[in-house]
């Protein structure tokens, strides 16, 4: 039998982004034992990468904003598909939840009366994102981190979590994992666990998200019985770096086509115009020379195709690339040097201009980016009660980006900060409940974590396997290209027969040197959850035989009515971890009661 | 295209060397880029942190060619010919190839009292844009610790580490200190605990900082004027004495604020 370390706390919550940091001042502040475990250091999770803004209906700028307004652009951004539960709980609190940063010392930027500053961005019907700069997530998790610390929260850092362990009731009583500076093994016991493990873009090639987001959270999540849903929606930005390799996924804001940018293809063409979709041409130019007249003046022309919504940008540039118009390096261009003034573009893009400048050694002044689409959020995740953040087996509650429903089919930008707040909050308050009215000590199933460990550390006791970065490349190329932006029956049902030999092989992963500190095992640590995450991902894609928000089916090219009545929920009940076997049904979506759904009959 | 040399330290707390390990070059790299290929294909255990590989989360800090550097940020083209020589950050404690031990970083910032505001008024707290701006410098830290590890006090002197805090805490205690809403005073704590007195403003930290914060000039050295100011001022001194008051109370800096 393996030995392992332990602990014992009230309350453990994995992750230490935004909503980990949030639940874990809750659970502190309500007096229990808390822990909070992370993978990577304090305050480097990707919280740590936000840039525009905590969205909340403040008023500070707008003064007719409401949180009834923020909760109808919530919803209509999500396609309907959010919990309207969770968006009006999300709506309502997020204002409380950015003051309460201010008075733990976070300096926002300021109106001139001195009060929060907030600015626009798209979806938004009013300016409402509280900002620090650009770096407005790196404020919010250093303000978290030094409650936190003030506080005397324990902290845990570089701790992987390889599972949930639940007690001999199926009551989730704790978690087993590794301790990555020594290898050696940690087991939590706890009457609640909370889960804020966020992303889960690291099994694309092209991403925005950091080496965390593993989906960890949502795979142990599934394996220990709870409920994902919705998890083909997965947002691709329509323009991330893809060139040099160091910068590959780092995302070129929306400002370079607002400022004038255009997208052209290897012929010098400006694709965009052949992409307009029939529900857009009323109100898209069908000429360059009248999309530039509209850039000098709104009134002189329709709007260029360049900026129609995301899901439509980037599957126009998908189609050129596959077309064999894409750039060197398998992007498409995107150029602003020949259309504005080296001035107005160092004015007005200051942060692109020096990211290709320091990164790529492109001096966008001078000459195109080049761009293609980049993975970068999930919107689909653990299914919650909107009020506690429980998840759907007992002991569990959930919160941030791994849960599911706040953001529908699509997120708005600035309502993830705003998510980790509320719920980081709710899913603290819901764990402390449930921990303070949980009779007896947690006992983790000895049997479990024996299971777990021996797993874990299997890849060291085999010899010529597979090496685990080639398996996770080779993941990561298929995911891009068969569950990518643009999805097919065909290639979804290739893809499923892929992960089945992805699976085969991983479970022929070899690592070598010791425990300490092995990025490679660490990796081949991360592949369970990365598979069952994929999997998840492609079989809602399959079962979804529509086009909705951040799921787009070639095939099934519109949104259907009645898909819009359902979420895809996926489950395992009768375990099996990676190699379970995983089912997936539609059911309801709740109902949103009169007094809400009013909110969407008015001529707005 | 020519090959790329790397010469990595390889080791742990008890020892080791460096590693050469040669690679194709391949265009616009950064370091990060080299070492992550290095495990992909050649050490699959070499061990370094790193996180968003955009320069804003401070992880992958280490010694390139015997300078501090984020490795994320670092590009290969603009280097030297010639090999590159990675190393961890010399002032904190090896734990494996370029991971360091930076708990000292993290008991450091426990040692901080926190912020303390007064109640918050109806409407929210006010706050002028100009009177924050200084916060936000310091605020733009990422903590990659750089400033610590070039900090002579510590770099070379391990046993300073008990009573020094260093520039990454100098510049938290500054903020703190020129925040328009805090009520708490932490002079006395940064001149005797935290050690401020020993910094000799050499602007090492400033130098190598990622987010171009002006460490000494902006923080350090109006942090000694305002430690002076209340440890040795006479006139202050008699003051105080007779006013009995340190700072502003917590109501008048909810009036200030307003």
């Amino acid at each position: 039998m393996a030995e392992y370390e332990s602990h014992d706390y009230d309350v453990i919550i994995i992750g230490a982004g935004g909503a980990g940091l949030r639940a874990a001042i809750e659970a502190k502040a309500r007096g229990l034992r808390t822990a909070l475990i992370c993978k990577s250091l304090l305050g480097k999770a990707h919280t740590v990468m936000a840039e525009g803004g905590v969205a909340a209906a403040m008023g500070n700028v707008y003064p007719e904003d409401s949180w009834q307004i923020h909760f109808r652009d919530t919803m209509r951004g999500g396609k309907m598909l959010n919990n309207w539960r969770m968006a009006q709980l999300h709506a309502q609190e997020a204002p409380d939840r950015v003051q309460e940063l201010e008075a733990w010392g976070a300096l926002f930027d300021r109106t001139p009366d001195g009060r929060i500053l907030q600015r626009d961005f798209g979806g938004h019907r009013f300016a409402r994102l509280a900002h620090v700069g650009d770096r407005t997530g790196l404020e919010m998790i250093r303000t978290l981190q030094q409650r936190v610390v003030s506080m005397d929260v324990d902290v845990f850092m570089e701790c992987k979590i390889l599972g949930l362990v639940a007690d001999a009731e199926g009551v989730v009583s704790g978690a087993v994992g590794y301790w990555r500076p020594t290898g050696e093994m940690v087991v939590f016991s706890a009457k609640a666990v909370v889960l804020a493990t966020g992303g889960a873009g690291k099994s694309w090639k092209y991403t925005s998200n950091s080496w965390e987001c593993t989906g960890d959270g949502h795979a142990m999540a599934l394996w220990a019985g709870a409920d994902l849903i919705d998890m083909e929606c997965v947002q691709f930005h329509p323009t991330g770096m893809v060139w040099p390799l160091s910068v590959r996924g780092l995302l070129v804001t929306e400002g370079v086509r607002g400022d004038g940018g255009v997208l052209r293809n290897s012929e010098g063409t400006r694709f965009m115009f052949n992409y307009v979709a029939e529900m857009f041409r009323a109100e898209t130019a069908d000429s360059e020379e009248e999309a530039d007249r509209w850039y000098e003046d709104h009134s002189a022309g329709r709007r260029t195709p360049e900026l129609l919504p995301r899901d439509e940008v980037a599957r126009a540039i998908n189609t050129e690339v596959k077309a064999g118009r894409g750039s060197p390096h398998g992007g498409v261009f995107l150029d602003i040097a020949t259309r504005r003034s080296p001035e107005y573009i160092r004015r007005r893009l200051p942060s692109m201009y020096h990211q290709f400048m320091e990164l790529a050694g492109v001096d966008i002044t001078a000459e195109p980016m080049e761009v293609g689409p980049t993975c970068h959020y999930i919107m689909g995740g653990v299914r919650v009660e909107a009020d506690t953040g429980a998840a759907t087996v007992p002991g569990l509650f959930v919160a941030g980006e791994v849960a599911g429903g706040m953001h529908g089919a699509n997120r708005l930008g600035g309502n993830s900060l705003s998510d980790l707040l509320v719920f980081g909050r709710r899913a603290g308050m819901g764990a402390s409940d449930y921990a303070a009215g949980r009779s007896g000590a947690p006992k983790p199933d000895e049997g479990e974590i024996q299971h777990s460990i021996t797993e874990a550390l299997a890849p060291f006791e085999r010899t010529d396997g597979e090496n685990p970065y080639e398996l996770h490349q080779e993941l990561q190329e298929m995911m891009q290209t068969l569950v990518g932006i643009i999805r097919t029956g065909d290639e979804l049902e290739r893809a499923l027969g892929e992960l089945d030999v992805l699976r085969d092989r991983a479970a022929k992963v070899t690592v070598g040197g010791g425990r300490a500190y092995n990025p490679g095992w660490n990796l081949a640590t991360d592949l369970p959850a990365m598979l069952t995450l994929s999997r998840c991902v492609t079989l809602g894609a399959r079962d979804r035989k529509e086009s909705r928000g951040g799921h787009t089916r070639e095939d099934f090219p519109t949104a259907d009515p009645e898909f819009g009545k359902v979420n895809l929920v996926q489950r395992q009940p009768s375990g099996g971890g990676v190699n379970g076997d995983i089912k997936i049904a539609p059911e309801p979506i709740p109902e949103m009661p009169p007094e809400l759904a009013e909110l969407f009959e008015e001529s707005h | 295209m020519s090959d790329v040399t790397m010469n990595v330290w390889r080791g742990d707390g008890d020892g080791g060397d460096f590693a050469e390990y040669t690679l194709p070059s391949q265009e616009g790299e950064v370091v990060l880029d080299v070492i992550h290929r290095i495990q992909a294909t050649q050490a699959g255990d070499l061990a370094c942190r790193w996180n968003c590989k955009a320069g804003k989360c401070g992880s992958c800090s280490a010694e390139v060619n015997g300078k501090p550097r984020l490795m994320c940020m670092t590009r290969m083209d603009q280097l030297p010919e010639g090999p590159v020589t990675v190393a961890p950050m010399k002032a904190f404690p090896i734990i494996r190839d370029l991971v360091t031990d930076v708990s000292f970083n993290f008991e450091m910032a426990k040692q901080v009292p926190a912020f303390a505001p007064p109640p918050r008024p109806e409407g929210g707290y006010r706050m002028q844009q100009i009177d924050i701006e200084r916060g936000q410098e310091f605020r733009k830290c990422i903590e990659c610790f750089m400033c610590q590890d070039v900090c002579h006090v510590i770099r070379d002197h391990e046993e300073n580490k008990a009573h020094y805090a260093g520039p990454r805490f100098f510049i938290r205690y500054a903020e703190l200190e020129m925040h328009p809403l805090d009520t708490n005073d932490r002079r006395e704590l940064v001149r005797q605990k935290a050690g401020l007195g020993m910094c000799n403003i050499t602007k090492c930290c400033t130098e190598v900082c990622p987010e171009h914060i002006k460490i000494t000039d902006n923080a350090i050295i109006p942090m000694k004027e305002r430690v002076v100011d209340a440890s040795y001022d006479p006139v202050a001194w008699l003051g105080r004495k007779i006013l009995r008051r340190q700072k502003a109370s917590p109501g008048e800096a909810a009036a200030h604020g307003a």
